[in-house]
């Protein structure tokens, strides 16, 4: 059944981050909501949170406006030439303006890293439906939560700043400040009890389940080969497919790999999640990360990883533990700092079924998948939930040390900042792609340790989402606008944007895209009694036409056609039939008519039939045959036949039966 | 063939041979002592060469043979006898071949009417294998190859029968490549007499060899195309003396009959049909020097030259490989070869030259490059023509360069170059057509390109003037293109620059030819920007481990053209500056996780401190860094190819003084700590590559007369062969013989020292040995070292053992006569020990030798013999025709009763 073109579909893009992306998908009467990730390099605008009390950063000086004004100097605080503002770290929200986040039914996460603004959007918008994850996104996201209130929580800080968010302060503070957008919008972190709660709005859901939403639509969650548990999605009706590609990687890293065959055919393909290095090649970074740690220990000198508590850790462990002996490192003690470490270590083991082929055959051995057990059996990593306690016993240097925040703004990370920056004998090796680490580091400024750089970012570059593409052939691509163009800094790398046809429908913060498909057809069940009495016709060969009288049900976005009630029979009973129990008045059926009118034979026709005077227009849609001297108009188009005439009943009555001898009747 | 097989092969001789030695001593004993054997130790053998043996053994038709033939032609001739294995078909055909070769085929044939009945079999080809009737054709056109031979089988028709119509065309095996191939290779070896040229025309074999041309088995369809030749000059033989050459029209039918089919071919619009006259034309300029391929050569280049206007050109790689083929021809100015500048020539519609020229104008870039290569390395070309051609060559680059310097406002330097590059040459909107529409057409053209630059540079045809500045810029523009450093301010750079972004493939090749480009001269500038990129491919974590090796390749070759420029042999001032830079990136390299990271670099530091290890500058640069720390931690590595170059670099490092611990306290105790690290691997290592590196190292230190070394060479020389000859590495083995050897020579040569300028009386320089020599001889386990060598299962050390007693025995026991040997007190102890070796029971000792004994038993050895059989490879008895004939009986009798088994 052709359907109302109105019901198409819309995105409402809520985050202007391509990896950390919250859009909203209006389709069939649905509002799902896709991620919602928290852009949270809003927090390299703020000083640092140290664990323990720092004397170089508590007595940074005030900024003061070029007039001298003074009266921010207890907000903002410069380093080095930048400005930071003195308060609780802040983050950057999705949009919550663009659509009333009430309406959204359900929200859809694809991994843990694009989870983390769900308790904005669970306790504090109204929402009342169900969120979708697997479980190791739901695990691994609460670690991660968990470990972004504890940081911030466990360093209180009484003061929050607000002046500076002033629209007319704003303007004169220097960069990035200055053009920090939004930042009225900013919000500080969600406490564990909104974690909570948020987390039980969740449904678990395996790769490959359909889930069924109102009936409407199914939604299917595949393997995106990312991290443990991450999944792209597959939304579809009887008639539709929109595929929801969200960080996902080729390389076979841990996570089980990405499931492509499943995402052909789509209609639209929404495309987010894509390297944020895209000119790094994971290998060299590793490879960078292992020879600069061999060196920096070898001389005597300590290494600092700023890091998530799960995700390429893992494989970091996992090549380290192949490397160290080679490299002589057998003895350096290797310390993972994280609130959450001991339960990151241990469920990254338990998931055995979302591991990649090879870790799961190891747990029939049995064995454990990953083998950073054996680094722990072995005392060569340890994990501490933070500085404090055990830690300042066992600590021997020179050492490595995996701790977060990568943002180097809350954590144990700023410790270690604070303790090994003044050596140029350590070294700082930034592996997570989210932030800029020239902007991490700026708090901390004059820096004497060695900084590196080696990136590690496993989701797909643009080569691999062009043969994707080519294989999956979607109809329509959607993605972030900076996936359009080059990146700015290489602007002729033309090869590091997407490059498809029909070219990339690009989307920023808050926009409203139409999707670029008509939804044209709907499914309606025939009730097996109904069907029985259809007596269809041929009409053209290998078509067959039959007239159809029915109720059409519609319960559930199910539609079904049921035999109509015998017309019932007028009964004397006065009593009221209930409107709900209506049905329509059974009229005497009329045949119905099909083919087409020739225009020419049309007007032949009529010459025959006495009218003179005949002109014929062409119009955009076919013709209006003119009777000038009768004043009557007859318009033929494709769909519709009109014969207008003034109070003439007989002659319409008679270019009528004219019309009708051209056509078909069944 | 495992060691076990070899042993079983070449130990018969060894023994045998022994074994004769040994009865020598055995009944030199049994006389009471006295040495007796000695002048049997040069027994005159009939197998004294090795060549000759082998010649007479595998020539002769013997009576063996003989007697063996029949059966086996009957074995072949019967069906339900398989051949189990055609390799014994390929050998038997060998061995006809090689005999026809020295004999009368005819002779042959008479004397063994087996062979006829096989071939008159044949013609039955219902109850043959194709295996046999392929055999059996090319058999009958070896034997046909000598004409008395050849009219004898065309009097029984059996030739016809086999090759004419009536024959192998109409069986069903026909269908089966094998025989095609082999009817083909039949008529290849038959077509040498007049004789076989009447019976070709009349067979209608010709017609045949055509329509095989275009074989769907490649092979028969090459072989075909070679028939058509062989035939072509076949008919044309005889003809270039005397009288000159008369016009195609005139010539035999035969070849008539060829030339105008590759016409017709030439004219067709089929490329395969092209491709397959090309194929011709190009082996016949290519294998015969005849004047009258200039008579057909002006026959056929308008037609060549008219495929040029076709679009696109049919065939063109055979089109370049046969102008190629003819240029060649005509740059041949030897006696009876007049040159492309004869009249006839000149009067053609088309030389070669101008077609050449057409066609390197006409071809796509891809398609001209080799060409255009081609054209340059021909002896004699006109110089307008390796102008041209030089110009296609260059051409990518100078559209690289051009495309890069297309910046607004007045044009930069590239942009120059470029211009400088190209030299007026018009065109190039094809080349960057190519360079822009795909990732692999720009990726093979650029590769391409590169290589041929590269080749045309070392040869002794390379242009002059070479230009070097703007190739220089080029290589190093494509080396940024593809690290994604280029600054492209065009569109067209753009797309380059994404197409080549991290593209291996071009990036080895700039690496390889800009390492090529250090040999030309060039300007400072330039070296500071090959400098800069080299440093960047070195340390960008993005460089795979193929291209971070070419990078270390072209390095070094910069870093010695440096020397060359700066005009002593100390490194330029900028070189400096660079180590300064390499050293930090080559220490990160040294610790990378991939081992061939770690491997190229540690042979790169190798071979940086052979060339300059004796500088003060580098040593400087080198020891202020913690690189040689790092190459000994290396020794450690879980892998042993850096294991091995690990040893070599600090082997190297240590003889240069550049070790690890540079305190002067510590030093002596590094460097035994170093020997016995090697020491260690050397005894323990599982893999072979380290151990031969260490005993490479210390053959180098000896030779060096290393301070280690030569503090206690006596114990090191017992401690190294200790370890080395349990080795189950036989290189390791090898490699410790050719330790003693620099250990011999070095010691006689302190005993026995030799002034160059001192006069000397010929019986002066072979004076007995030093007494002192001999016992330090004796004192080290160094002949129970050899002697075990010379019975080594691996030949090569068996060899190397042999030679070393060879040179012993030359210099200790000079001509001496029995009288002067005397049976030494021990020597019985140790001939039972030795006759036990040779038995295989190796455990044994050798004991203590006194250096009278050990003399008596180098005399004793038939070492020369025993070194002949050692140079003959170890299938030398098996490889008789007897054993040959031999064997495929036994094959077909093991398989008889196989099939009884079955029942």
């Amino acid at each position: 059944v052709p359907n109302n073109p109105k019901s198409d579909m819309k995105l409402y893009c809520l985050s202007g981050h391509p990896t950390l992306p919250c859009n909203v998908l209006k389709f069939k009467s649905t509002t799902i909501m896709l991620d919602c990730g928290l852009d949270m390099t809003s927090t390299l605008n703020f000083l640092p949170l140290p664990l323990v009390q720092s004397p170089r950063l508590s007595n940074l000086p005030g900024w003061s406006l070029k007039d001298g004004s003074v009266f921010l100097d207890k907000e903002l605080k410069e380093c080095s030439g930048h400005v930071f503002v003195d308060s609780v770290p802040e983050f950057c929200l999705p949009e919550t303006e663009l659509i009333d986040l009430s309406t959204v039914d359900v929200i859809l996460i694809s991994n843990y890293h694009c989870m983390m603004a769900l308790p904005y959007i669970t306790e504090h918008t109204g929402f009342t439906g169900t969120v979708y994850a697997t479980e190791p996104t739901v695990q691994i996201g609460r670690l991660l939560m968990e470990e972004l209130v504890n940081f911030i929580e466990r360093v209180p800080k009484a003061q929050s700043a607000s002046l500076w968010k002033n629209k007319d302060v704003q303007r004169l503070l220097p960069s990035p400040l200055k053009d920090a957008v939004e930042v009225t919008t900013w919000r500080r972190c969600y406490t564990m009890q909104e974690v909570n709660s948020a987390l039980s709005k969740i449904q678990l859901v395996g790769y490959s389940q359909k889930i069924e939403l109102f009936g409407a639509v199914q939604v299917t969650p595949l393997s995106s080969g990312y991290a443990l548990g991450s999944s792209n999605w597959i939304i579809q009706s009887h008639y539709e497919k929109v595929s929801y590609v969200s960080g996902s990687s080729l390389l076979t890293t841990h996570p089980q790999p990405m499931d492509q065959a499943s995402l052909k055919n789509s209609d639209v393909l929404l495309l987010t999640g894509l390297t944020q290095i895209p000119t790094a090649n994971p290998d060299g970074m590793v490879g960078e990360f292992c020879s600069n740690l061999a060196l920096t220990v070898r001389n005597g000198g300590n290494v600092l990883v700023p890091c998530y508590p799960s995700g390429v850790i893992y494989d970091l462990l996992e090549c380290l533990y192949q490397y160290i002996d080679s490299a002589g490192l057998s003895s350096i003690p290797f310390y993972f700092i994280s609130p959450v470490a001991n339960s990151s270590l241990e469920f990254s083991q338990i998931f055995a079924e979302w591991l990649c082929h090879n870790k799961q055959s190891k747990v029939y051995l049995p064995e454990p998948p990953f083998p950073h057990a054996e680094l722990i059996q072995t005392n060569k990593l340890k994990h501490y939930p933070s500085i404090h306690g055990d830690f300042s016993n066992d600590f021997r240097q020179p050492c490595v040390v995996f701790t977060g925040h990568p943002s180097l703004r809350c954590g144990d990370v700023v410790h270690f900042m604070e303790l090994w920056g003044k050596s140029s004998l350590n070294t700082v090796i930034f592996t997570e792609p989210d932030f800029s680490y020239l902007e991490a580091l700026a708090p901390y400024q004059p820096l004497a340790m060695k900084c590196v750089y080696c990136p590690i970012d496993t989701r797909l570059n643009f080569i691999q989402v062009s043969k994707l593409l080519k294989e999956v052939q979607p109809l329509h691509v959607v993605c972030p606008e900076q996936y359009t163009q080059p990146p700015p800094a290489q602007s002729h790398r033309m090869d590091l944007m997407i490059d498809c046809q029909p070219p990339a429908m690009s989307y920023r913060r808050a926009e409203v895209l139409a999707l670029p498909f008509k939804r044209r057809y709907e499914k309606i069940e025939i009730m097996p009694e109904l069907a029985d009495s259809l007596v269809p016709m041929e009409i053209k060969p290998g078509i067959s036409l039959a007239t159809v009288s029915a109720v059409l049900h519609t319960k559930d976005n199910k539609h079904i056609l049921q035999p109509p009630p015998r017309p019932t029979q007028p009964t004397s009973s006065k009593k009221r039939k209930r409107v709900s129990e209506d049905v329509p008045d059974c009229k005497v059926l009329k045949p119905l008519l099909s083919g087409s009118i020739p225009v020419e034979q049309f007007v032949q026709t009529l010459e025959k039939h006495g009218f003179s005077d005949i002109k014929v227009e062409d119009t955009a849609k076919g013709h209006i045959v003119l009777l000038q001297e009768a004043e009557t108009l007859i318009q033929l188009e494709e769909d519709s036949t009109h014969i207008i005439c003034d109070n003439d009943e007989t002659l319409r009555v008679r270019l009528r039966d004219l019309v009708l001898k051209f056509l078909q009747k069944f | 063939m495992g060691p076990e097989k070899r042993r079983g092969l070449w130990w018969c001789e060894a023994k045998a041979l022994w074994g004769g030695a040994c009865g020598c001593v055995e009944r030199s004993l049994r006389r009471g002592g006295a040495w007796v054997g000695v002048e049997k130790r040069n027994p005159p053998r009939p197998e004294a060469d090795p060549g000759k043996c082998r010649g007479a053994s595998v020539l002769i038709m013997d009576p063996e043979c003989s007697r063996l033939l029949p059966a086996l032609c009957a074995v072949l001739a019967d069906p339900r006898q398989p051949v189990a294995d055609d390799t014994c078909l390929e050998k038997l055909l060998d061995w006809f071949k090689t005999v026809t070769e020295t004999e009368s085929s005819l002779q042959l044939l008479q004397d063994h009417p087996c062979l006829v009945e096989l071939l008159s079999h044949v013609l039955k080809p219902q109850d043959v294998s194709p295996r046999v009737l392929s055999f059996a054709l090319r058999l009958a056109g070896a034997f046909a190859a000598q004409e008395d031979c050849f009219q004898y089988l065309q009097q029984g028709d059996l030739l016809l029968g086999l090759f004419g119509e009536a024959g192998a065309l109409g069986w069903s095996a026909w269908s089966i490549p094998s025989v095609r191939s082999g009817w083909i290779q039949g008529l290849c070896a038959l077509a040498h007499h007049p004789s076989a040229l009447h019976f070709l025309a009349d067979s209608g074999a010709v017609d045949t060899v055509f329509s095989l041309q275009g074989d769907p088995s490649l092979f028969v369809a090459s072989a075909a195309s070679q028939l058509l030749v062989y035939i072509l000059a076949l008919s044309m033989q005889g003809r270039d003396a005397g009288s000159p050459i008369p016009e195609v029209a005139a010539w035999p039918v035969c070849a008539q009959k060829i030339v105008s089919h590759v016409q017709e071919s030439l004219h067709s619009t089929a490329a395969p049909q092209v491709t397959q006259a090309l194929n011709v034309l190009t082996t016949t300029f290519g294998r015969c020097r005849s004047p009258w391929m200039e008579v057909l050569w002006g026959q056929l280049s308008p037609l060549v030259a008219s495929l040029l206007k076709r679009d696109p050109i049919p065939a063109a790689h055979s089109l370049v490989d046969l102008l190629l083929s003819v240029a060649r021809l005509g740059s041949w100015d030897a006696a009876g070869w007049r040159g492309w500048e004869s009249p006839v020539l000149s009067s053609a519609a088309c030389g070669p030259w101008e077609i050449l020229a057409q066609t390197l104008h006409r071809l796509s870039p891809t398609q001209a490059g080799p060409l255009a290569l081609g054209t340059l390395k021909l002896q004699r070309c006109p110089q307008e023509l390796r102008t041209q051609a030089f110009g296609i060559l260059l051409q990518p680059l100078a559209c690289i360069l051009k495309a890069t310097a297309q910046a607004p406002g007045p044009p930069g330097k590239s942009y120059h170059l470029a211009s400088g590059l190209l030299d007026g040459t018009a065109g190039g909107s094809m080349t960057v057509d190519t360079l822009l529409s795909s990732k692999s057409a720009c990726v093979g053209l650029l590769c391409q390109t590169l290589a041929h630059l590269e080749e045309l540079q070392t040869l002794p045809q390379c242009p002059s003037p070479w230009p070097q500045e703007p190739l220089l810029d080029a290589a190093v523009i494509i080396l940024r293109l593809c690290d994604g450093s280029a600054d492209p301010s065009s569109s067209g750079a753009g797309r380059l620059c994404g197409t080549l972004a991290g593209c291996i493939r071009v990036q080895r090749a700039a690496l390889d030819f800009l390492g090529t480009l250090s040999q030309g001269m060039s300007p400072q500038e330039s070296m500071l920007q090959v400098f800069a990129i080299l440093l960047k491919n070195l340390e960008s974590p993005e460089s795979s481990p193929t291209v971070l090796k070419k990078a270390f390749q072209a390095t070094l070759r910069w870093l010695q053209s440096s020397v060359k420029t700066s005009g002593c042999s100390d490194l330029s001032p900028d070189a400096l500056l660079f180590l300064g830079e390499l050293f930090p990136v080559l220490q990160k390299r040294l610790c990378s996780p991939c081992w061939e990271v770690r491997d190229s670099a540690l042979e790169f530091l190798t071979h940086l401190s052979q060339h300059w290890g004796g500088q003060a500058d580098f040593r400087e640069e080198l020891q202020s860094s913690e690189v040689p720390m790092l190459a000994c931690q290396l020794l450690q590595d879980p892998e042993s190819y850096v294991r091995a170059s690990a040893v070599a670099a600090t082997g190297q490092l240590f003889s240069r003084g550049l070790q690890a611990t540079p305190t002067s306290s510590e030093n002596l105790q590094a460097q035994q700590g170093l020997l016995m690290d090697l020491m260690y691997i050397l005894s323990t290592d599982s893999e072979g590559f380290p151990r031969r590196a260490v005993l490479q190292v210390f053959t180098q230190w000896l030779r060096d007369g290393h301070a280690d070394v030569a503090r206690d060479t006596e114990w090191f020389v017992t401690t190294v062969l200790q370890a080395v000859s349990r080795d189950l590495d036989w290189e390791v083995r090898v490699q410790g013989l050719e330790l003693v050897q620099v250990f011999l020579t070095q010691t006689l040569g302190r005993f026995r020292p030799r002034c160059p300028y001192a006069v000397t009386l010929p019986e002066a320089t072979s004076p007995t040995p030093h007494p002192e020599f001999l016992r330090t001889l004796c004192r080290l386990p160094l002949f129970e070292f050899v002697f075990r060598a010379l019975f080594d299962c691996d030949r090569p050390v068996a060899q190397k053992a042999c030679d070393l007693l060879l040179f012993l025995r030359d210099e200790t026991a000079p001509s001496s006569g029995p009288q002067e040997t005397r049976d030494g007190p021990n020597s019985a102890s140790v001939e039972v020990a030795l006759q036990r070796w040779q038995e295989g029971e190796q455990g044994q000792p050798l004991g203590d030798l006194e250096p009278e004994a050990m003399l008596a038993l180098l005399r004793s050895l038939d070492l020369e013999g025993l070194q002949g059989k050692l140079a003959k490879s170890s299938d030398h008895i098996e490889k008789s025709p007897q054993s040959l004939l031999q064997d495929m009986l036994a094959t077909v009798g093991m398989l008889e009763e196989n099939e009884a088994d079955c029942y």
